[in-house]
């Protein structure tokens, strides 16, 4: 069963279009909103006037953010409808609900407000500057949590510092130190179903919410948190979810959804982003600046490492904090270095603002580290991969927070870089002129990540048996695609030793029938989800047991769960199958023991600790994944133009435990990785206005731009996880940035160190321009 | 008239006839969700972007949010939900040609026309056709072995 590679217990829903989303659970007399949005990235508002929207037929409602609390997960910076002010263009202003989608839109477009223009920041080191206009004047008052250092009176959302080692004996044993700078905007995750919710109050006071989400749980405790409601009256249903790469890890439009039933009292309403509003009034993948100075011996052991990360949070802090502290977590990438100094910024700029994006800061560092570290090998005239594996990282070292390595928490980097050596046949060629024009190139990288969750968020799972013998499991981890709920269903038939297809997976979450996993993000769905399956396994083999020792008259100690019944151990003739015991037994005459079998598992990562606020020290993940990252390009010296030809990477993820599905993480984080380094970036205009929120101009990968992918496994389990297997539902992404840029930097012969690589950008960093 | 007059709409959609009460401005999109409760078809940008919305018209794929409902009286418009069976849908299936599923549907009606119409189509060709959709989980690659593979079929059988 593990390792199998099982079609996801949703896939024929998915091909015949019976799958359901949010968007596509219509229902009479569901009422519809439309935001209002505003056209300036940074203005006052002086005045609203919806009297005229409340004319048009059908419009029930006009919401605006008069008097609402301020929500945000770490620092309440943030009101759900902008009201004295608004800080991005396409920072929701109003909803107009009405009958019908047409009659909300309408009357949105005859909402009128009076704004008055303020200077705008558009970038981390402009919002850095002493003259930069603040974008928070109350930062200083703002409710936050016990982990986030707001800087009042600058555009410092919160600052990260990691101080590790000595500093001045790094540096001090430092031959060779180089030092570079690189940058990206702001850009989208671009799920292809835009994120949506609706709300219904009932009169009793229940709150039920269906959204496209990757946290019902955390919806749930948010509206309670927010806005006073019994948590227990709230309930979050969350169907198939159509992709969320981090972007449907925020809550957003579900506080709007809230807000606009509460409106029509208590009406369902509906919300749901047209593209152009997921774009850019939804949370975005963050952009950041980054300098990083490294040094090292003449023979390439690196002794120092000062990183400055500037994440362009956005406007608002949300869950851009808890990225931008990730990103310090793993800031040297998978190397051993003693002495490190890092400050990670999380930057206030009138730019969209910041949620996860597949790897959680992690693709972003990298993509600072992994440059750092081919400029460094080029100054030091050794090979790019060498220069990797003598500082890769091992059991017995310690990461930049100061936790000790051993062979379980850390994966084999050495044993990927190897894999990854031959899968490219790096020792051939690394760089070849094909004629006067045309130029081929692998640029390489390496990279690691951890997870950063709340050290008490939990997971938990139930599995209720059927007369058959067949178990339904449920499960709080959400389907966003990842093929999470199959993977957790073989877990279980791994464990009761059953046919997968007796599993039947809830696919549906309900906040108040299925038990809470966090959230489904962090590539943890599988660990602690996997973890709270087993326990649950667990607790119904116990159960069965029991009634089996009655019913078979033997100690419990002696049976044995498995192949559809409860058998003694030294003799399985003598057994009872699991469907005359799944709801108890009865004795032929009447007699009755025992009922439905109903396993409960959970589990909450163990030892985890938040950072120190001086020095970073703390334990914030349970393992990490370590990969080794290739791209191949050919690349055109006369116009800048390249193909991608092949992308590698090679993940140790402990085990495999779905092959197919594995190779599909991989590979379509890879596919990601490529598109956001080679094309997307969001453009903007000089009032910060975004001009390309549109998928036609914005333009991810197509059909017949993919290159050939190569994805590989190394095995080295981490001996808390289910057999073993490690997070890798991110890690895929995370080296490829920064593998391109350094392909092409190698073929175009000058260091590319802004993203994305348009050809004009090559041609610009060439020309100096 | 204006464009927000309803009128009475003939439509056929999967074999079978229906008669709808929409507006003219309605996208067949619009009313194969709303009115028919074929949710099938997603929009994902109401732009022709996309290519989530995907249907065909007499058996020619085009996207259903660009197009009026009152565009297909008197066409065949076979929506994901008809499709019964089709080796396509199989494939996919079979090749993990999706993950998250939501542009499974416009792919898969883009790709069940591309193997009906194109049985001996060429690498070129199977590009010009499926560029057409984005897909943000997979890799593409995927996609591209699940349709390779039903051409493979369809070549083998007919030798």
């Amino acid at each position: 069963m593990i390792g199998k590679s099982v079609i996801r217990k949703e896939a024929w829903d998915k091909v015949t279009g019976r799958a359901k989303y949010t968007h596509d659970k219509l229902q009479q007399g569901m009422l519809h909103a439309h935001l209002v949005t505003s056209p300036y990235a940074h203005a006052l508002i002086h005045e609203i006037h919806f009297e005229k929207a409340l004319s048009v037929p059908g419009v029930r409602a006009v919401v605006t953010g008069k008097g609402l609390p301020l929500t945000g997960e770490d620092l309440r910076d943030r009101p759900p409808i902008a009201f004295d002010k608004v800080r991005y263009h396409g920072e929701v202003v109003a909803i107009v609900v009405a009958d019908t989608p047409i009659q909300a839109e309408k009357g949105a477009n005859l909402v009128q407000i009076v704004y008055e223009p303020l200077p705008t920041v558009g970038s981390p080191r402009a919002a850095l500057q002493a003259d930069a206009p603040l974008i928070h004047e109350n930062l200083g008052s703002y409710e936050k949590n016990d982990h986030t250092y707001p800087e009042p009176n600058t555009n410092i959302a919160h600052r990260t510092k990691i101080r590790k080692g000595n500093m001045e004996k790094g540096w001090s044993e430092s031959e060779v130190v180089i030092e570079t700078s690189v940058a990206f905007s702001p850009s989208d995750h671009l799920a292809m179903e835009t994120r949506c919710a609706t709300a219904e109050i009932f009169p009793d006071g229940r709150i039920e919410i269906t959204a496209s989400t990757q946290s019902p749980f955390m919806i749930k405790k948010l509206i309670s948190t927010y806005f006073g409601e019994d948590v227990g009256k709230v309930v979050v249903h969350t169907p198939l979810v159509g992709g969320g790469y981090g972007g449907k890890a925020p809550v957003q439009l579900e506080l709007l959804a809230y807000l606009a039933s509460k409106a029509v009292r208590g009406r369902k309403v509906s919300v749901w982003n047209t593209r152009e509003q997921d774009m850019i009034t939804s949370p975005v993948h963050i952009g950041m600046e980054a300098t990083v100075k490294l040094g090292c011996t003449k023979d390439g052991m690196i002794k120092a490492a000062e990183i400055l990360f500037l994440f362009d949070g956005g406007a608002y802090s949300d869950k851009a904090i808890d990225v931008t502290r990730a990103a310090a977590v793993d800031c040297t990438g998978p190397y051993r270095i003693e002495n490190v100094w890092c400050d990670s910024l999380c930057i206030y700029t009138n730019h969209p603002y910041a949620s996860p994006f597949r790897s959680f800061g992690h693709c972003e560092q990298a993509f600072a580290i992994e440059r750092a570290m081919d400029i460094l090998a080029e100054k030091l005239g050794m090979d790019k991969l060498e220069l990797r594996l003598k500082n890769a990282i091992l059991p017995g070292h310690t990461t930049p927070t100061r936790v000790l390595l051993n062979r379980s928490n850390v994966g084999n980097l050495p044993a990927c870089i190897k894999r990854l050596r031959e899968l490219i046949q790096w020792d051939q060629w690394q760089r070849i002129e094909l004629n006067a024009r045309t130029v081929r190139a692998k640029g390489v990288s390496c990279s690691w990540k951890t997870s950063t969750i709340d050290t008490e968020a939990s997971s938990g799972a139930i599995v209720t048996f059927n007369p058959d013998g067949s178990v339904n499991l449920m499960s709080g981890v959400v389907e966003i695609g990842t093929g999470s709920k199959t993977v957790l269903a073989q877990i279980l038939a791994g464990k009761l030793k059953m046919d997968i297809d007796d599993i039947h997976v809830k696919m549906d979450i309900d906040t108040q029938s299925t038990p809470e996993h966090w959230k489904t993000v962090a590539s943890r769905g599988t660990f602690m989800g996997g973890r709270a399956v087993l326990n649950a396994a667990e607790d119904a083999i116990r159960q069965l047991k029991a009634i089996a020792a009655c019913v078979l008259r033997s100690p419990i100690e002696d049976l044995e769960v498995g192949y559809g019944k409860v058998f003694v151990r030294d003799d399985p003739a003598i057994f009872i199958p699991i469907k005359d015991i799944a709801y108890g037994y009865k004795y032929p005459n009447g007699n009755a023991i025992g009922g439905q079998i109903i396993g409960r598992g959970n589990y909450t990562l163990r030892h985890l600790t938040p950072l120190d606020k001086e020095t970073g020290a703390g334990k914030p993940g349970p393992e990490w994944t370590v990969c080794a990252h290739a791209v191949e390009i050919e690349f055109d010296k006369r116009d800048c133009t390249y193909q991608i030809l092949k992308a590698v990477s090679v993940v140790d993820v402990g085990e495999v435990l779905n092959w197919k599905a594995a190779i599909g993480q991989i590979i379509g984080a890879m596919s990601m990785g490529l598109s956001f380094a080679s094309r997307e970036t969001f453009l903007f205009d000089r009032y910060e206005r975004v001009l390309n929120p549109q998928i036609r101009t914005y333009q991810p990968i197509r059909f017949g731009e993919h290159p050939e992918y190569i994805a590989d496994f190394i095995k080295t389990p981490q001996i808390d996880a289910p057999y073993g297997a490690r997070g890798a539902g991110e890690h895929g992404l995370i080296g490829i940035p920064a593998a391109l840029a350094n392909a092409l930097s190698i073929a175009a012969g000058v260091p590319l160190n802004k993203l994305p690589l348009f050809p004009e950008q090559i041609w610009r960093a060439q020309k100096g321009k | 008239m204006s464009s927000s007059s309803k009128c009475e709409i003939p439509l056929t959609v999967n074999g079978e006839k229906y008669s709808v009460i929409a507006r003219q401005a309605d996208t067949l999109l619009f009313v194969l969700r709303n009115h028919l409760g074929l949710t099938g078809a997603k929009p994902g940008c109401l732009n022709g972007d996309c290519g989530a919305c995907t249907v065909l018209m007499d058996k020619t794929p085009i996207k259903s949010c660009m197009i009026l409902a009152i565009e297909a009286i008197g066409k065949s418009v076979t929506t994901i939900e008809g499709l019964r069976d089709a080796p396509i849908q199989r494939a996919f299936v079979e090749h993990f040609a999706f993950q998250c599923g939501y542009c499974t549907p416009g792919f898969i009606m883009n790709a069940h026309a591309l193997v009906e119409s194109t049985p001996n189509a060429s690498e070129p060709i199977i590009e010009k056709w499926l560029e057409s959709n984005v897909c943000r989980c997979t890799s593409y690659f995927e996609i591209e072995q699940a349709v390779k593979s039903v051409l493979a079929e369809k070549q083998a059988s007919k030798d």
